[in-house]
């Protein structure tokens, strides 16, 4: 997994400490303070995970192991618009790498990554229940459906001038 | 206790409740085959994850096949090991784990030692009549370990020594599915991770993932250049354990066919780190005493415990887990070093030898003194002390491969001056041995009389963690051991919180101690191996006729014409070390 340095500032230390006591600094609420973690940093960089490790006393490797395991944990910022192709498998036979590949020709950056300007950022969905719909795409909570590789140019242009 | 009847493959059997269905055909002398499954009775660590299925068995109904290895008893059950379906399962799941297996037996360095290949040979596989993605990783070079990745089963034996046992915690699984695999944190290389080179997850590792980088081309170069002179010394625990390699029986002592063997190889010099052992002894038994009479004395400031320093492994893993406490272990280098630095200093200065010309090689039973020996406070103007570590492993490669017919072998000694030692140097090479040997020689000099026993017993064991106390003439000496850096861990975190009583403690990282090093030929889980060594390296002590350090004619003459006295000033630049807080945090990574 791709990861960004980040130097973590002392009240950041004290949140992710704050967040393992009020789980006890339990090492079987691994999960809990995760979740709780990336709502608040928005993603879990190395250097969170050392210190989520360190307030359940347990190892970095076995944080990172949960981190890479459940798909909704991210070590990668989200983008101001979070853009997130559905690939289940509606959506994939309706030709959704076809529209997850012009995103990615677009914006050029790879699937889990962000934009330079930290504007976009391009993540797979497991199916979102729009099978109907499909292929699916979302921008923050925005929902399009029938997405074709020409639509995928017009929805970028809703957020241009944001 | 209560007994359970069942029957297997139409063979009634009663079992206390709890066992499973693997250990209950195991009394009916059915040997199911397993994969994932490890059982290391005598030190109390039973991997089960029940992930491989190679295991499974029919169970009368019963819908699914059931893993016999995670499969508990129950009474009446009636179950088949060798049925058309159960066959054909194994199959089937030994196929898929090979369809994304490299086919790389013929180059690899576990090949006629991996699991994975005994199982495939063992059921006859011809054909892999699947094929798919085969999963690719990056190699992994760290300076005594190497990880391949695309060769890693997923039976996570390496975490359950690394983190349950070893409490080192380097290793875990990562992703799901096809992506899953075994790494360090952030998918760090072992050498930028706190891996303290234990190479425990190397001893119990199946297949080719993961091994100890291979020195053997190097020795072999070096021995064929004329122009160096070649050293060797070979540590307490590789002659207790070599002959498993040439289908001796575990716990064969083949200490003179190791010295003819490594002549043949033709090295210029046949030592034995045992001599270093004894020197150990001389310079931390010293060392320990000196902490002592300070203490007694009333010096407050004294530290003590004093904690021994031989093993690499345990050293590492102080540096990362303790580094508040560095001021703790003994200062006291490993045999290994020390062998190296008085090689390269007295006796090249003895035949007249410049240390760039000689070659120290040294034949260990560790992974982890790789590392050591490539530490940079170990070389003399970028000369190294010990130029190559190889493990025993790789010592038998080299036999073998110089068509050398080790059983038939005779028993020849060791060169002199440094390869001559005392009992106390052979029992290095088992738990509580180095303090068994620190106590025969700080008892004599500290109470100037002749110890009646040598035999230390209660010193002596199996348990993870062991106390005894030794009369010092009055004075009462507490004493502790472990093995396994978890207990380790236990020890010093008493220590830590002022809790601990002991005068002097020993640890050794590796299970039994350096018989149980991740450089000895692989013991396949069988843990009674280890104790056939260990009374191994206690019979050659029982055989010699010195057992004391400060008896060994050659050490008494080293400090007569080189070192003067234990701790000189001397005797602390050759002999001695410091150590290097080493916590790792992300951002201080490249
Ligand atoms: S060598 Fe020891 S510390 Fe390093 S990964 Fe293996 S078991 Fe863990
Ligand atoms: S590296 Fe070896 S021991 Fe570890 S999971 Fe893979 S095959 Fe098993
Ligand atoms: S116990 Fe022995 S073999 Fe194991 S790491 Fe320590 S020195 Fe090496
Ligand atoms: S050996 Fe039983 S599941 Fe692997």
């Amino acid at each position: 997994m791709t990861s960004v340095k980040l130097k973590l500032k002392e009240n950041d230390v004290k949140k992710i400490q704050e967040i393992c006591k009020s789980f006890n600094n339990e090492p079987g609420e691994l999960i809990n303070v995760l979740h709780k973690t990336q709502e608040y940093f928005g993603y879990l960089p190395a250097e969170v995970q050392e210190e989520v490790a360190e307030g359940l006393g347990i190892s970095v490797a076995k944080v990172y192991g949960v981190v890479t395991f459940y798909s909704f944990f991210t070590m990668l910022p989200k983008g101001r618009y979070p853009i997130s192709v559905c690939t289940g498998t509606a959506c994939y036979v309706r030709g959704a790498e076809k529209v997850l590949d012009e995103f990615k020709r677009i914006l050029k950056v790879a699937v889990g990554e962000t934009t330079p300007d930290g504007k976009y950022s391009i993540t797979c969905l497991r199916c979102v229940g729009a099978c109907g719909l499909a292929p699916v795409v979302m921008v923050g909570d925005k929902t399009y459906g029938r997405v074709t590789t020409d639509g995928v140019k017009d929805i970028l242009k809703e957020y241009e001038n944001e | 206790m209560e007994l359970i009847k069942l029957t297997i493959d139409n063979r009634a059997v009663e079992v206390e409740k709890g066992t499973t269905v693997f250990h209950a055909a195991k009394k009916l002398g059915i040997e199911i085959p397993t994969l994932c499954y490890m059982n290391l009775a005598d030190l109390n660590i039973e991997h089960k994850p029940g992930g491989c299925r190679v295991c499974v068995v029919e169970v009368e109904g019963r819908r699914n096949l059931a893993p016999s290895c995670a499969t508990e008893c129950n009474e009446g059950m009636v179950v088949k090991t060798n049925s058309m379906r159960v066959l054909n399962s194994r199959r089937t799941v030994l196929e898929l784990i090979l369809s994304d297996h490299p086919f790389d037996c013929l180059i690899c360095a576990k090949s006629g030692y991996c699991d994975l290949q005994n199982m495939a040979i063992k059921m006859g596989v011809r054909s892999i009549p699947y094929q798919g993605e085969k999963s690719t990783y990056k190699p992994d070079f760290s300076p005594a370990i190497i990880r391949e990745m695309d060769k890693c089963i997923m039976c996570r034996r390496c975490e359950t020594m690394c983190n349950d046992f070893q409490t080192v915690g380097v290793l875990s699984g990562i992703n799901r599915g096809f992506e899953a695999v075994v790494a360090p944190a952030f998918e760090r290389d072992l050498d930028h991770s706190e891996c303290t080179y234990c190479g425990q997850c190397v001893a119990v590792c199946p297949t080719g993932a993961l091994t100890e980088v291979d020195h053997t081309p190097q020795v072999i170069r070096a021995l064929a250049d004329p122009t160096k002179t070649v050293v060797v010394q070979t540590a307490p625990a590789v002659r207790a354990a070599l002959g498993e390699e040439f289908g001796l029986e575990p716990g064969t002592l083949v200490t003179g066919k190791l010295a003819a063997a490594l002549r043949r190889l033709g090295f210029d010099y046949v030592f034995d780190t045992d001599f270093a052992a004894d020197l150990t002894i001389m310079e931390e038994g010293s060392e320990l005493l000196d902490r002592l009479g300070r203490f007694l004395g009333g010096d407050k400031s004294v530290k003590l415990p004093m904690l021994t320093s031989c093993c690499p492994g345990w050293v590492n893993f102080f540096e990362y887990n303790f580094p508040d406490m560095l001021d703790v272990p003994s200062t006291a280098r490993s045999p290994q070093q020390m062998f190296g630095s008085i090689a390269k200093s007295y006796f090249a200065d003895k035949i007249a030898v410049d240390r760039k010309e000689m070659v120290v090689v040294s034949i260990m039973p560790c992974v982890a003194k790789k590392f050591e020996a490539s530490r940079e406070e170990f070389k003399v103007d970028g000369n190294p002390d010990v130029d190559f570590s190889i493990s025993t492993r790789e010592l038998a490669a080299l036999i073998k491969g110089a068509n050398i017919d080790f059983n038939t072998l005779p028993d020849e000694d060791f060169d002199k001056p440094l390869g001559e030692s005392t009992g106390a140097g052979v029992i290095f090479g088992v738990t509580g041995g180095v303090i068994e040997a620190a106590v025969r020689t700080a008892y004599e000099l500290h109470t100037k009389k002749t110890l009646e026993k040598v035999d230390f017993k209660q010193l002596r064991g199996l348990e993870g963690i062991r106390s005894a106390s030794v009369d010092f003439d009055g004075v009462e000496i507490k004493i502790g051991i472990a093995h396994g850096l978890g207990n380790a861990r236990k020890l010093l975190e008493d220590i830590k919180a002022g809790k601990s009583e002991f005068h002097a403690i020993e640890i050794m990282a590796c299970p039994s101690g350096c018989i149980g090093g991740g450089g000895q030929p692989l013991h396949h889980g069988d843990s009674s191996i280890l104790k056939a060594r260990s009374k191994a390296i206690y019979t050659e002590d029982e055989l010699k006729v010195l057992r004391k350090s400060h008896e060994n004619p050659y050490i008494i003459k080293l400090y007569d014409e080189f070192l003067g006295k234990p701790m000189s000033e001397k005797a602390h630049h050759l002999l001695h070390t410091h150590y290097f807080a080493r916590k790792l945090k992300h951002i201080d990574i490249d």
